[in-house]
């Protein structure tokens, strides 16, 4: 099971309130994460990556176990310690502004 | 008794603000949507209670919401939680948050580039919906006006988009430019006597017409003078900033561009400056009572490089001759150390029998007229940064 981390605005949009989790399938990547969260929770689709070219949002950040995985290719695995459910992955609205 | 729904996007959520036909007590709902900006808020006049909303992030981009209850409920119009974004033949179904321009070569000549603020040429790209007008006739039908310039439509409540890509492919795409705050196209008018005929107009680009139901446009800026473009004759490149018609006079339309107020008695033909004795001619808003359509009003702000009320006083100007004659409207509002805007979709007027106007400020105010313009009085005074304000009469 794997577990993500959203930030607040998109939990409102999905209708949850903690941790989302997710089945997917091995190999356990970047793409295979945000297709089973956009397939669980279509309303989500547009807002994390674009809809055609899937290139991630400009402001929102990938993280897993203390790694930033945003500018990772699509395929790269993730940590095991994601694939076990020990840690999340973890989507981040980056702070901007100041 | 009629009721008035007032619908307010800011920068940080939606509220709706609802009272009887005195328009004397109000009760204040919201925020919805919190921490999103809201640009455009409008409700359906074919049935009051289908609402659509813009809601968009420079984080996560652009969600359409819609309500079919008068704002209790909302969702967004694309596939449910838990269904299959896909069709059995494994088509995408509609998603109410995409908005892809049309490149088909069969639709059109659709543009792939437009001029950017270093004046190559920069690829079309979409950043959020300005503005959403709903069908004079069909909850279902709503039109987008979005950045980067284009309109699209929907037929299914929101649920998928379609661009009227003739706009773009028209020919002059190349030589419009983003504005200050991005290249949106911002207004759009529906015809109440012409299915056919719709009104837009983009910053900067210029104000359009259609007659065929959105296939082809044209661009309607004769008379239009701007500073910043050599020929005085430009067909396009003008900063229009809001357009406004009273529906019982579909051809008759008034303009707040970037600097000058006009007026068109020909559907967009050709336009004459009707800003007389403004004490600036610059502003963003521009609407017509709705019984009296010789009837505008403007809030004139004091430059393009000073976004506030001239004078530090909020001054509602009213002419009453359509134009060139204008009188100030101060009961009720500030008139010193005032430093507010208003934006262009953020002024509307009800049905109701003694008009009611109402507008919101960059400083958080929703003021509101119910003697047309004669006195005002807030109805909130501490939102977040109005965006957009629509209102719609109830029976």
């Amino acid at each position: 099971m794997i577990r993500v981390v959203l930030p607040p605005h998109l939990r409102t949009l999905a209708h949850v309130t903690g941790d989302v989790e997710l089945e997917v399938d091995s190999p356990v990547t970047l793409r295979s994460v945000l297709d089973a969260l956009e397939t669980r929770y279509p309303m989500l689709r547009g807002t994390i990556r674009d809809h055609d070219t899937l290139q991630r949002r400009a402001f929102l950040r990938y993280f897993a176990c203390e790694q930033d995985l945003s500018h990772e290719p699509p395929d790269t695995h993730l940590p095991d310690a994601v694939v076990r459910g020990a840690e999340p992955f973890i989507v981040l609205g980056a702070i901007a502004g100041g | 008794m009629s009721k008035v729904r007032v619908l307010v996007g800011t920068r940080k959520g939606a509220f709706i603000l609802t009272s009887d036909g005195k328009r004397e007590k109000w009760d204040v709902s919201g925020p919805l949507f919190t921490g999103w900006e809201i640009y455009h808020f409008k409700g359906s006049s074919a049935d009051p209670n289908r609402l659509y909303a813009s809601q968009t992030s420079g984080w996560f981009g652009q969600v359409i919401q819609r309500s079919d209850d008068g704002g209790k409920t909302w969702h967004q119009p694309g596939t449910p939680p838990g269904e299959s974004t896909q069709t059995p033949d494994g088509q995408p179904k509609g998603e109410s948050n995409k908005f892809v321009y049309d490149a088909s070569p069969e639709t059109g000549k659709p543009l792939t580039t437009h001029q950017f603020y270093d004046g190559t040429q920069h690829p079309w790209e979409f950043k959020r919906v300005w503005h959403l007008e709903p069908s004079l006739k069909d909850p279902n039908t709503v039109y987008a006006g979005v950045e980067d310039a284009a309109i699209f439509r929907s037929t299914d409540g929101g649920v998928s988009w379609h661009e009227l890509s003739g706009l773009r492919g028209h020919g002059t795409g190349p030589k419009w430019q983003p504005g200050a705050g991005g290249m949106c196209l911002h207004t759009i008018i529906l015809d109440p006597s012409n299915p056919q005929r719709i009104w837009i107009a983009i910053s900067a680009a210029g104000a359009f017409r259609t007659d065929d139901g959105g296939k082809s446009w044209k661009p309607i800026n004769r008379g239009l003078k701007s500073q910043y473009i050599p020929d005085p004759n430009a067909e396009v490149g003008h900063c229009v900033h809001h357009i406004a018609m009273n529906p019982s006079r579909p051809g008759v339309l008034f303009m707040q561009k970037h600097w000058d107020v006009m007026r068109s008695d020909d559907a967009g033909e050709n336009w004459r400056e009707v800003s007389g004795n403004l004490p600036t001619d610059f502003g963003f808003v521009i609407d017509v009572h709705t019984h009296e359509p010789e009837t505008i009003y403007v809030v004139p702000i004091k430059s393009d490089g000073e976004h506030f009320v001239h004078e530090g006083k909020l001054r509602v100007y009213r002419s009453r001759s359509g134009g060139n004659e204008w009188e100030p409207l101060t009961k009720g509002l500030p008139q010193s150390n005032c430093y507010v805007n208003v934006l262009r979709d953020a002024m509307a007027v009800d049905t109701l029998d003694k008009c009611g106007v109402y507008f919101g400020t960059t400083g958080g105010q929703v003021y509101a007229s119910a003697d047309a313009g004669d006195s005002w009085n807030p109805i909130v005074r501490d939102l977040p940064a109005v965006l957009s304000v629509e209102v719609q009469t109830l029976s």
